[in-house]
């Protein structure tokens, strides 16, 4: 059963993903991303992240293609333009360099790690059913990772005065 | 198990993410195309951590946030080249060339 689901979403995810970075319309394009981001949310809730998979639907789905939707609405970029695609050559390399590291990756894919990393089968799935799947992310997240934790609201600051900064007309 | 399986989509993701990075000119897909890969990581680090713990998972967790301070600051810069520039194709964007 989860690995019938997991093949279904996985061809969705690459399908959409194909489809993202070949439509000349960057809104089909952000459309068509908006349906990977879905299918790779129900994959993680098939490998036993359902906490990352709701904050892939609120944030990924939802806040970043927003942001992304309306930026393309903003600038009036919603008919692809004739330059939007590169030419033969581009296409060629494109196809090359891209195939060239799938082969790699495909390559490295069925690496296992050291047997004495790696926790009993289903153990992560249990911690989740014990902790709930919020408190075995947060456990790590407000013990071990506290201090990384913080660093990112100060990386969300900065983020926040940068893009203000940026698309001010004049300060 | 679905670790093999998993790494192996996430590897076409990411490389598909790299073709659109290298076949589009307009730089909003570009970004978009660096979602994609990012998001192939982050199913990386989620496989592995089914079998190596859950830490995996709150580093998809930084991941995002930083995603999310790239997108808002790639944004905002396309947002100003493109009241210069009147286009978001990249080979427009030679501001740095000497």
């Amino acid at each position: 059963m989860a690995e019938a689901v997991f093949w279904a979403f996985s061809s969705g995810a690459i399908l959409a993903a194909f489809l993202c970075v070949t439509r000349r319309s960057p809104v089909a394009a952000a459309l068509w991303l908006i349906l990977t981001l879905f299918c790779i949310a129900a994959l993680f809730v098939v490998l036993d992240a359902q906490f990352i998979a709701v904050l892939q639907v609120l944030v990924y789905a939802g806040a970043i293609m927003v942001l992304f939707l309306f930026v393309i609405m903003l600038l009036n970029l919603g008919r692809g333009g004739p330059t939007d695609l590169r030419g033969a050559w581009g296409k060629v390399v494109a196809l090359g360099l891209g195939g060239v590291l799938a082969l790699e990756l495909w390559a490295v894919r069925s690496v296992i790690p050291a047997d004495h990393l790696r926790l009993p089968p289903g153990a992560v799935a249990r911690m989740s059913e014990e902790q709930g799947p919020v408190g075995l992310i947060s456990n790590a997240l407000f013990r071990e990772y506290l201090i990384p934790f913080e660093i990112t609201s100060m990386l969300l600051l900065a983020a926040i005065v940068g893009a203000v900064v940026l698309a001010k007309k004049r300060l | 198990m679905l670790l093999g399986p998993a790494l192996a989509v996430s590897a076409i993701l990411f490389s598909i993410g790299v073709g659109g990075v290298l076949l589009r000119r307009n730089a909003i897909v570009i970004f978009m195309s660096v979602e994609l890969m990012l998001n192939a990581v982050n199913l990386t680090f989620v496989a592995l951590a089914q079998q190596l713990g859950p830490q995996g998972q709150v580093i998809v967790f930084f991941v995002m946030a930083v995603a999310a301070a790239e997108a808002a600051v790639g944004l905002a810069i396309m947002l100003a080249i493109f009241r210069h520039r009147e286009t978001v194709d990249i080979e427009a964007f030679s501001l740095l060339r000497g």
